[in-house]
């Protein structure tokens, strides 16, 4: 193997801002007051918060020395399965940063606002042409907020109809916040397996499917990466029997320009621009869940949405079937400009292209890596890839134990221990952006711990060594939670 | 995480293919997870159980169990009405792990159809079932 990345090296500690600076201390001077002073009333004053007094020099050290704790896409391979952490241009950042779009007001009048209205359309227009669905809302702010959108949806689709229906499917290879989704929107989650092949079956989904299932929720690619190849037959099913089918597009990743969803008979779906789009996520910013539609269900979509009228971007609140709004103002903008010029930037061409990386690039790891790993399902995956600790269970190494060793060689732990289907599952989602040189050096990591578990289990056991912080209590952690300084 | 052999699965309760177990006293089921099960999801952290006086079918879900590692759905082995939970488990998560047939056992039923109990699988379909898993 090549030199390790993960490397030793000075790591400065940093108190709790609450333990440094001095009462007084400040990080700037108040302009001189030159309004006359006036008696606030008590209900407006109180103690205050509790904010330490520092100086500006104190805060930047602060917050500069907990990034370098940080491990990020700019610093490394994160290969979290299911998060798509693929590096996010920095062009985006730029668009985002224009101050026509930074310094606008989400209360400016339309007519003063076109640009940020256009974009909201015109990034609409676009999510229809890569899902092949008809309209679509962006107001949805995450994944899971999509979802909730879609189920809303789907109840308010069925009251139209005059009908109350009660349960929702949902594979147990669907993202885990499928069924809390449904629940939340008070459907009844009905698990269904999946099959030998680790994929619906369409004999399971005609035996769940009755007149009292409002739908199903599909994750496609499902949550072993690999693609529900029934779902046509599958939609029919629920079709014929009046319901409708959630497509969870948090995997859209793999089928950019590939897969029609309309098609295949996706009804409603949601997807994640902080995922697919390429806006950070996961302390790096919000996220955005913008839910996609049939034409069926378009009056339904949630308020205030921008139309075109006479030449002019205008917000409607005109929908009367809508469910309502979902979020303050119009949905998570900065979000919505970074995944516009992602899109734009690529181009249709350059997104088919990125899935196609994407599914290649998990399946070099996948074949590269199942002689040392067991692979559950060995068959061609999508955009990431499953395996377990089955043959490292031989000496008593678990899943956790490998992903916290992978971290002394500089890489980002894969996702662990999901999906729940598979037993100790090491889900790893290595995203198009990984050249293949750094494949291969995590291809190399792996082979090397997987060699460290049958001859030096002891050491993975203790591992990280080379972290901040070493092997933490993760119980203790969670039994007796510690959330104040 | 423990070899079959090293699995404690006492022969006098009956198993779900969910790994639970259920045990009959009188006319009433006590509900807990198996050796396996809490072997599998490792250090259980917290517990929410279905409240006292709800009523599930069979296989419905009627809670969760989270570990470090996951969180995992709790099913009812049995259709019935729940008529006691272990208040323990609450600050004592741990129970679980460290006696799932005895302190950590998580609630009790009063079967709607004694025959779903029946059916449910004894140790040794049990340990076959497993050994399919394995």
């Amino acid at each position: 193997m090549k030199q390790s990345l993960g490397n030793t090296g000075l790591v400065l500690q940093e108190r709790l801002l609450w333990e440094k600076g001095r009462k007084g201390r400040s990080g700037f001077s108040f302009p001189k007051q030159d309004v006359p002073s006036a008696v606030l009333s008590s209900e407006w004053t109180g103690p205050g918060p509790d904010f330490p007094d520092l100086s500006e020099v104190e805060v930047v050290r602060h917050y500069t020395r907990l990034s370098t704790w940080n491990f990020s896409v700019d610093n490394g391979m994160y290969p979290l399965g299911s998060c798509t952490m693929k590096y996010n241009p920095k062009i985006n950042e730029k668009e985002a940063g224009l101050s026509g779009f930074q310094n606008a007001h989400p209360l400016l009048p339309s007519r003063l606002n076109q640009g940020a209205l256009q974009l909201i359309y015109e990034l609409e227009q676009f999510l229809t042409a890569i899902t092949g669905l008809d309209a679509v809302s962006v107001q949805p702010t995450a994944g899971a907020h999509g979802e909730l959108a879609g189920m809303l949806l789907m109840y308010a689709y069925h009251k139209s109809l005059g009908s109350r229906r009660t349960k929702i499917i949902v594979p147990d290879t669907a993202h885990g916040t499928n069924p809390a989704s449904a629940a939340l929107c008070g459907y009844r989650p009905v698990p269904v397996k999946s099959n030998e092949q680790g994929i619906l079956s369409v004999e399971s989904i005609a035996q769940a499917m009755d007149e009292e299932t409002a739908g199903i929720m599909v994750t496609n690619p499902n949550t072993l990466g690999l693609f529900e190849e029934n779902l046509k037959q599958i939609s029919e099913i629920v079709h014929a029997k009046g319901g409708l089918v959630y497509g969870d597009g948090a995997n859209m990743n793999a089928i950019m320009g590939i897969v029609d969803t309309g098609k295949i008979g996706v009804d409603i779906m949601h997807l994640n621009l902080h995922k697919t789009f390429a806006t950070p996520h996961g302390g790096g910013g919000p996220g955005s869940g913008p839910v996609c539609v049939r034409k069926q269900l378009e009056p339904f979509l949630p308020v205030p949405r921008v139309i075109k009228k006479d030449g002019q971007y205008v917000l409607s609140e005109d929908f009367p079937q809508s469910i309502g709004k979902l979020h303050a103002f119009y949905g998570n903008f900065g979000v919505m400009i970074k995944a516009y010029s992602y899109i734009r930037s690529m181009g249709a061409a350059g997104l088919k292209k990125a899935s196609q990386l994407a599914v290649l690039n998990a399946n070099y790891v996948k074949e590269r890596l199942k002689d040392v790993f067991h692979l559950p399902y060995d068959r061609p995956c999508m955009h990431e890839c499953v395996f377990t600790d089955k043959v490292q269970q031989a000496n008593k190494i678990a899943t956790l134990d490998m992903a916290k060793r992978l971290m002394d060689y500089g890489f980002h732990p894969p996702t662990i221990y999901f999906p729940l289907v598979v037993s100790g599952a090491i889900m790893i989602e290595p995203t198009e952006t990984e050249c293949k040189e750094d494949l291969d050096h995590f291809i190399e990591a792996l082979r090397a711990i997987s060699k460290e578990a049958e001859e030096n289990p002891d050491l993975l056991r203790q591992a990280p060594f080379s972290c901040k912080v070493k092997r933490l209590d993760e119980t203790a952690a969670a039994r007796q939670p510690c959330l104040a300084g | 995480m423990k070899e079959l052999n090293e699995l404690h699965l006492p022969d006098d309760i009956r198993y779900t293919d969910d790994h639970e177990w259920a045990k009959k006293s009188g006319d009433t089921v006590k509900i807990g997870i198996s050796d396996y099960a809490q072997d599998q999801l490792g250090d259980i952290v917290y517990v929410e159980l279905p409240q006292v006086g709800a009523s599930f079918d069979q296989k419905q879900q009627c809670g969760t169990i989270e570990s470090v590692k996951a969180v995992s759905e709790m099913y009812m082995p049995l259709g019935g009405e729940v008529i006691a939970v272990n208040p323990e488990l609450e600050g004592a998560p741990e129970l679980l792990n460290k006696d799932p047939y005895g302190k950590g056992w998580m609630f009790e039923v009063k079967p709607a159809k004694v025959a779903e109990y029946d059916q449910l699988m004894d140790k040794k379909a049990y340990l076959e079932m497993l050994k399919g898993l394995k």
